[in-house]
């Protein structure tokens, strides 16, 4: 039985956290488990905040609303500073620290400081520093296998932008070896 | 079998619609259902349906029942303030014994109200939607796969009783992704409707599709003959799931998503040695009345849990009649209860037993 990740993800609209979460809901979706992705909606994804939560599981998912997070991913610093208290203890922090330079203080997280957008940007990766997160998350809790993470990207990417497959690969393994 | 997809709520009961023979589609964009006109509007001209806008809610429930009566599986969505300025034309679909399917995807009212998910309309769909003595079959899935099934229920249950039904959501339920398995048509018996109003080319009487009825003794015979078919509905069509209701002694009746939360609630409550147990309503109308009743005497008290200020909790006392504690659990306004607000209650309805 794997373990079950309960995720959010957060950040400005337009950096891609829905379709991060996305791409690990395609996870749970090709390895069989029980699933949810619920964003956020309404004004927020207009330019404000957008948010998303994540839950992959071996049994029925309760509520989709995930505010006890064991995995939180935060891509500006209004969701690390609306979120970090959420976390269960022992939980994962991901943050990327290019857009973020504050610290998280808690000592019960593991947390990691990932510059992604400018890892995203130096590689010619503009707008996949959501991806490189997505690695780090991986790697860090390895919610799945390798081939499923790959599977799920070729799910997400639509057929008419197939050139952004590589490019997402490239960004995932960026993320895995940062 | 299909393959087990992810889909967003309402792009699956799009499609589920489309699955279960509807092409006539009439609707008006509102969050958080959207997505569900927006998909009709993607996929109906591929498939050689209809997908219209309408000028108005108003406009798009009358052009379901003009639909409707041609004998067609036609349908309309939208959300709260939508399906108020629907009301009259469902009355009227109700009055003219015509099946069609109403989605309403919930959103915090009263007025506009937000844009957030709710239960708030729990009394509208189940008691007040329009004007006059009618009911319509009313559906409250709790998940994706489940509002998916119930699409194809809602549709054959109105062709078989000729009554309107709604599917009952709210925006979390809609914006959602889960897994999904697409139900294939072909399984379904098909409803012959030989009250519609198409072409017949003069080889039988013409039909009359109509709400109105100026002599009172005939409005009176053409209601209690309805009622006669909704006390039926009532004895067969009730639907509930129960889950762990054998030995509970705290039952929480709590439908659509706020019984994905008490359920949550449920199960931390068993861990921690509290008897909980859930019924969830998946008909709304009829109301599963038969299901909670046969746990009164087996159970110490009820908890309903909605997102509302109270609602279907005057069905749950209606039912229990006196014979055991009902309390009432809810937010309202667009919030979510949260699973451990619900296990508070269940701890203190326990400490007070």
């Amino acid at each position: 039985m794997n373990k079950d990740l309960n995720l959010v993800l957060a950040g400005f609209g337009g950096q891609g956290i829905l379709f991060a979460g996305k791409v690990i809901a395609y996870c749970g979706l090709i390895e069989n488990r029980e699933l949810s992705w619920l964003p956020s909606y309404g004004p927020e994804m207009r330019g404000g905040t957008a948010n998303c939560s994540v839950c992959l599981s071996d049994i029925p998912i309760g509520s989709p609303l995930v505010l006890s997070p064991n995995a939180l991913i935060a891509m500006n610093l209004p969701s690390l500073d609306k979120f970090v208290n959420t976390v269960v203890p022992g939980g994962t922090i991901i943050v990327d620290s290019s857009i973020i330079s504050k610290k998280v203080e808690r000592t019960d997280v593991n947390t990691f400081y990932v510059p992604a957008s400018s890892i995203a940007e130096e590689n010619g990766l503009k707008g996949l520093a959501n991806i490189v997160l997505v690695g780090k998350l991986f790697k860090e809790l390895g919610f799945c296998s390798a081939e499923t993470i790959d599977a799920a990207i070729l799910k997400c990417v639509p057929a008419s932008k197939a050139k952004m497959i590589d490019l997402n690969r490239k960004a995932l393994e960026l993320g895995i070896n940062s | 079998m299909n393959e087990r997809v992810l889909m967003k709520g309402n792009e699956a009961l799009a499609e589920a619609a489309i699955c279960a023979g509807c092409r006539h589609f009439f609707g008006y964009p509102i969050t958080p259902q959207t997505e569900v006109a927006a998909y009709m509007a993607k996929r109906m001209p591929k498939i050689g349906g209809t997908y219209l806008q309408a000028e108005s809610e108003i406009a798009a429930i009358n052009m379901v029942l003009g639909a409707s009566s041609a004998g067609v599986r036609a349908m309309t969505s939208s959300s709260s303030p939508g399906i108020s300025l629907k009301s009259e034309g469902i009355s009227y679909i109700a009055g003219s014994d015509l099946p069609a399917l109403i989605v309403n995807v919930q959103r915090g009212g009263p007025g506009l109200g937000g844009i957030q998910p709710s239960q708030s309309d729990y009394w509208q769909a189940t008691k007040a939607t329009g004007h006059g003595d009618f009911h319509m079959l009313v559906f409250a899935p709790s998940t994706v796969q489940e509002m998916v099934d119930l699409v194809f229920d809602a549709f054959d249950l109105g062709d078989k009783y000729r009554m309107p039904a709604m599917l009952f959501l709210d925006g979390m339920l809609g914006q959602m992704m889960e897994p999904v398995i697409l139900p294939d048509p072909s399984s379904r018996p098909v409803i012959e409707k030989p009250w519609a109003a198409n072409g017949h080319q003069g080889k039988r009487p013409h039909n009359i599709i109509k709400s109105l009825y100026l002599e009172p003794q005939e409005l009176e015979r053409t209601i209690i003959e309805r009622f006669k078919r909704y006390d039926h509905i009532k004895a067969t069509e009730q639907r509930a799931e129960e889950y762990l209701t054998d030995d509970a002694d705290i039952i929480i009746v709590a439908y659509g998503a706020s019984s994905r939360i008490a359920r949550s609630a449920v199960n931390t409550a068993r861990s921690m040695g509290i008897k909980a147990g859930l019924i969830r309503p998946i008909t709304l109308w009829p109301f599963p009345v038969d299901i909670i009743n046969k746990n009164v005497e087996n159970t110490k008290a009820f908890l309903s849990v909605e997102m509302s200020m109270g609602q279907m909790v005057d069905d749950v006392r209606l039912v229990v009649n006196g014979r055991r504690p009902v309390s009432f659990f809810g937010r309202t306004g667009g919030i979510i209860p949260t699973p451990d607000e619900v296990l508070e209650q269940i701890k203190a309805i326990n400490g007070g037993m």
